[in-house]
């Protein structure tokens, strides 16, 4: 128990997929703008990792590996997010028209966030079994999105600061990543695994 | 025979995802687009076309579909505003290709000036202009929603648009107008 709670807090915090990894910067970019979008990308982006991490486990237990077919596990595991994706872009069309126009392109763009791809193969790498995986992917997600949260709101105040003209727009943006990834990294040798 | 083996094992992959997803369209079937309806709701309904649509609900498609938010004049910014929160998208300033006076207004006819050409009754698109060929018209002012479409097509320039004199009837709290500060 306290193994599985230590790898969720090494995930969100210490091992931090966009800060620390540096994997998924495109909609970390994209998306957080606005805090409401940031917040509904970080819904379907913790759907989407969870489920993708658990059923890339699946096909490789229980089909790739038994067959000695190892070499397809990126090809099927790009199979698996896609098909993961579009059916949250489905139910979330279903379910919420105003979250689903708000996530826009971004929603099938989930498919290429390549963290979403780098759990399923972390997870083959670091040989986790089918509880970890779930619990690496959600952490991973969950890690995503605190910091997607927080950068978005960040930005939104940002809006209204007297930025100098060289650094308005896209610069300070990426100075403020900057800033965060270095603060993340005041996390390391919190949890040793 | 282990490349046959391979083919099959990501063929029925593909076929069972694909099923699955076959059946969710089914499933999660959304048959129109209720944001469209929304958009419409928050449009004036001036039918006016200033925004180079047929109308409000052809506008409303369109900025579903990604068309510039700032192009309803007769709505203003109010409208502009809440078009932006219901599409999560900056609040942009009115299109510089209409005047920013929003001020209620309504068509004036010069009779001295009509010919009775027919011309503005035809461009209305509330019926809100009196008259029949060579006899002078007229705009029934509580019909005229200030599109400002009948002023292009007369031949003779005796249309103009007028600022509504404001009376106790169509007065309106400008609430916002009142500045309001915060204190700590």
């Amino acid at each position: 128990m306290t193994d599985y709670l230590l790898l969720l807090i090494s995930t969100v915090l210490v091992n931090n997929f966009v800060l620390v990894q540096f994997l998924g910067l495109c909609p970390f970019m994209g998306v957080s703008s606005r805090t409401e979008t940031a917040i509904g990308m970080s819904f379907a982006t913790i759907f989407v990792m969870t489920l993708a991490s658990l059923l890339s486990y699946l096909v490789t237990t229980y089909l790739l590996v038994p067959l000695n077919l190892e070499y397809l596990t990126t090809m099927s595991f790009i199979l698996v997010i896609a098909v993961v994706v579009q059916f949250t872009e489905m139910v979330v069309h279903k379910t919420s028209a105003s979250l689903y126009r708000l996530l826009g392109i971004f929603l099938p763009l989930i498919t290429t966030n390549c963290a979403v791809l780098g759990v399923a193969l972390l997870n083959l790498r670091l040989q986790h079994n089918f509880f970890e995986s779930i619990i690496y992917g959600f952490g991973a997600s969950v890690g995503f999105s605190l910091v997607l949260v927080i950068f978005s709101a960040m930005r939104e105040k940002l809006t209204n600061a007297d930025v100098p003209t060289p650094f308005k727009g896209a610069a300070i943006a990426m100075i403020t990543a900057g800033l965060m990834s270095l603060a993340f990294m005041g996390f390391t040798g919190l949890v040793k695994l | 025979m282990n490349i046959l083996l391979a083919i099959a094992v990501l063929g029925s992959i593909a076929a069972l995802f694909g099923a699955l997803l076959g059946f969710a369209s089914i499933r999660f079937k959304v048959d129109a687009d209720p944001i469209v309806e929304q958009l419409d709701a928050l449009l004036p309904q001036t039918q006016c076309g200033q925004c180079g649509y047929p109308g409000c609900k052809p506008y409303a498609q369109a900025v579903a579909d990604g068309e510039a938010i700032n192009k309803c004049a007769p709505g203003g910014e109010d409208t502009i505003k809440k078009i932006a929160d219901l599409m999560g998208v900056e609040v942009l300033p009115l299109d510089d290709n209409h005047e920013t006076d929003n001020r209620p207004k309504v068509a004036f006819i010069i009779e001295e000036d009509c010919i009775g050409c027919t011309k503005c009754i035809q461009a209305c698109p509330v019926d809100a202009i009196l008259g029949a060929a060579k006899q002078m018209h007229t705009i029934i002012i509580d019909e005229c929603t200030g599109c400002d479409l009948c002023v292009a097509p007369c031949p003779v320039d005796c249309i103009e648009m007028r600022v509504l004199p404001e009376t106790i009837q169509n007065w309106q709290w400008d609430l916002t107008n009142i500045p309001v500060k915060q204190l700590d």
